[in-house]
């Protein structure tokens, strides 16, 4: 990952998205003081199974839900908070996003944003987490039949894991960072599983360029790259959302036909720089080190777009 | 997970009128930290749910350190505590009281 | 019930169904039309290729158009737990193919999910809990993950884990556990006939989810479907939010 400097600004929009807790986020993606929270901490629906397991709760079961307006247009908004539990998916965590996007239903707002930062399902709670993962999938869908934009964005310190990238491969359109991992099974996982020879989960390198932002980004599993700031992320939301796509069949024969030829072009790759290599990336080892700016240049000259239908 | 609970009498109210600020992470070494303006103006009581057992004459101290500084009246103080050291603990009641006395 | 035992009791007149490296695909003749067959089976992990051609095979009922159901039948692994896959974009791969059963049966092609043996994590969300009605057999055994491998991540005894189980099914893996948490709907009676049981559980089924209503009703999740509803009201404005 490019370390970039530590800013000195005292401008809530250029504080990293990835250090920045949940709250922080939505504060500045938002346009000013225009965040209202549903279920805030004052209510405290706090998870009913995690004393059994002698771990201590959060006032929000680590998710910010919400609306607000992203220049001057209402939005529901989630924000997960990756440093609680991973942000992973436990009953209330995942009841608050399911009703989020049901209300969505009956609002219709101009989109609803979905800050990921987990490690998918919360296993003191598996069953419930599941559960609500395949609910909140039912539920993205019905929204984006009904036309309104899914966002996502991901950049923060858990990633996007487990059934969070199932979730994440179910949104209109997806922006990341360099940090922003999206994974179904991460390193540990596979590495536990098996073993080292496998993955090495401490290789950071290696997981950055097979899970990172930048690959994503390149192979089409993203469709904005957006620098470690708040501002960023709320530039790249606002001009994603005008682009989702319908969720109908013509959308989902293309991501078909573009899935089925990365298996053809790649499926014999053994790393992230061979494809971008074949992607017609003259020099993949500078990749890691570019910045937004740089990498968009450098998506620009490649002989073709990656391809965004989801 | 340990329950404790302090009552406090304050000399004055706290400044501002938020009715309610929350700050910090329920993580490894972290905490959160919820303040209410529910109270008389002359009480200050804060609840802690901590992770590790045992630490109550430590968080009997801070707190009280805390109250003796910052006069909180009126504050209904909420922690959930993920194993925070004093100095985080400490850290955490201030930028809750800062955001509190925000007009 | 094996699978094949299962296709013998959908279809007693015979059967297109096949299965090739663990994937199963092909119809059979049900009621007045079809139903065509989608699958998983064999403890089979689910892998980008797999999922990109079940994908296919569903996307293809959607195209012939019709309202012919889909059955999404699962013994299978957890998703697949390699670099190559997470590499080449497991997650889109998996999400692909829940995607496609959503737009089938948002299309008039009813999903049925039947899980006839085992089916974790990703592989289970993308398949079988991507249908509108998820039906089980005695003897399935769907998970998160199983309680050696919770064991691992939470750090917690395996003996405490196991002690546990007995009595919070929110964790705890198995078919019981997930009937209760509301993701399956029913348990088949594998010694009647499963086309009519299919049958009416599709006359049966709405394209609402009412998974958390289940689970609410079934003790396995007794707070979702109210944070859900309070949510949906604050947003509604049915309940003013917090000033």
């Amino acid at each position: 990952m490019a370390l970039s400097p530590v800013s000195l600004s005292a401008d809530p929009l250029d504080q990293s998205w990835y250090e920045a807790s949940a709250r922080a986020r939505i504060d500045a993606l938002l346009d000013p003081g225009t965040f209202e929270e549903f279920i805030g901490p004052e209510q405290r629906m706090m998870s009913p199974h995690l004393p059994a397991f002698d771990l201590p709760r959060a006032f929000d079961d680590g998710i910010v839900v919400g609306r607000g307006l992203l220049d001057g247009a209402t939005i529901l908004i989630a924000a997960q908070e990756g440093r609680f539990m991973g942000g992973a998916f436990g009953e209330i965590h995942g009841a608050k996003l399911v009703g989020l996007l049901r209300a969505a239903l009956a609002v219709r707002p101009a989109a609803v944003l979905i800050l990921f930062d987990t490690g998918g399902v919360r296993l003191q709670e598996a069953n419930a987490g599941e559960t609500a993962i395949a609910e909140i999938m039912r539920a993205i869908a019905d929204l984006r039949r009904a036309g309104v934009p899914v966002i996502g964005l991901i950049g923060g310190r858990a990633g996007c894991y487990g059934g969070g990238g199932l979730i994440a491969g179910t949104c209109s359109r997806l922006v990341v960072s360099e940090g922003g991992r999206i994974s179904v099974s991460g390193p540990e996982v596979i590495e536990t599983n098996k073993g080292a020879e496998e993955f090495d989960s401490r290789d950071r390198a290696l997981v950055w360029r097979t899970m990172g932002g930048k690959h994503r980004r390149l192979i089409g599993g993203a469709d904005a790259f957006a620098d470690d700031t708040i501002r960023a992320f709320r530039d790249a939301a606002m001009s994603q959302i005008g682009q989702a796509r319908p969720f109908d069949l013509a959308t989902l024969e293309a991501e078909q036909a573009r899935l089925e030829a990365r298996l053809d072009r790649f499926g014999d790759a053994r790393d992230a720089t061979e494809i971008w290599g074949r992607l017609g990336v003259n020099d993949p080892a500078s990749v890691p080190g570019l910045d937004a700016d740089r990498f968009d240049a450098l998506l620009a000259r490649l002989p073709e777009a990656p391809h965004d239908a989801r | 997970m340990e329950k404790l609970t302090f009552r406090h009498r304050t000399s004055k109210p706290l400044p501002g009128t938020k009715a309610q600020a929350i700050t910090g992470v329920v993580a490894s070494g972290n905490l959160e930290v919820l303040m209410e303006r529910s109270l008389p103006a002359d009480a200050c009581i804060v609840e802690i749910d901590t992770a590790i057992n045992g630490y109550g004459p430590v968080w009997e101290a801070v707190v009280s350190d805390f109250v003796a500084r910052r006069q909180p009246g009126g504050l209904r103080i909420t922690i959930n505590d993920g194993g925070a050291r004093p100095d985080t603990v400490t850290l955490r009641l201030l930028q809750g009281a800062r955001l509190m006395e925000a007009v | 019930m094996t699978l094949a035992e299962i296709l013998a009791s959908l279809f007693p007149e015979g059967h297109g169904v096949a299965v090739v490296d663990g994937l199963i695909g092909g119809d059979g003749p049900f009621g007045a039309g079809r139903l065509a067959v989608v699958g998983i089976d064999g403890n089979t992990p689910l892998g980008i290729e797999g999922a990109c051609l079940l994908a296919g095979r569903v996307l293809d009922v959607v195209r012939r158009g019709g309202d012919v159901p889909i059955l999404v039948a699962i013994d299978s692994d957890s998703q697949r737990m390699s670099r190559r896959d997470e590499l080449l974009g497991l997650n889109e791969y998996l999400a692909h193919l829940a995607k496609a059963l959503l737009l089938a049966d948002a299309s008039g092609h009813p999903t049925i999910g039947l899980v006839y043996g085992h089916t974790a994590a990703g592989a289970f969300i993308a398949t079988a809990l991507a249908t509108r009605v998820l039906a089980a057999l005695p003897g399935a055994h769907p998970s998160v993950m199983d309680l050696a491998s919770v064991a691992r991540v939470t750090k917690l005894p395996l003996d405490r884990l196991e002690e546990m189980a007995t009595s919070t099914s929110v964790f705890a893996p198995g078919l019981d556990n997930m009937v209760k948490a509301g993701a399956v709907h029913t348990v088949l009676d594998p010694s009647t006939p499963l086309g009519p049981q299919i049958e009416s559980l599709i006359a049966g089924s709405s394209a609402t989810d009412c998974r958390d209503e289940l689970g609410q009703a079934r003790g396995g999740r007794l707070m979702a479907r109210d944070i859900a509803g309070r949510v949906v009201r604050a947003a509604t404005g049915d309940v003013a939010p917090r000033d």
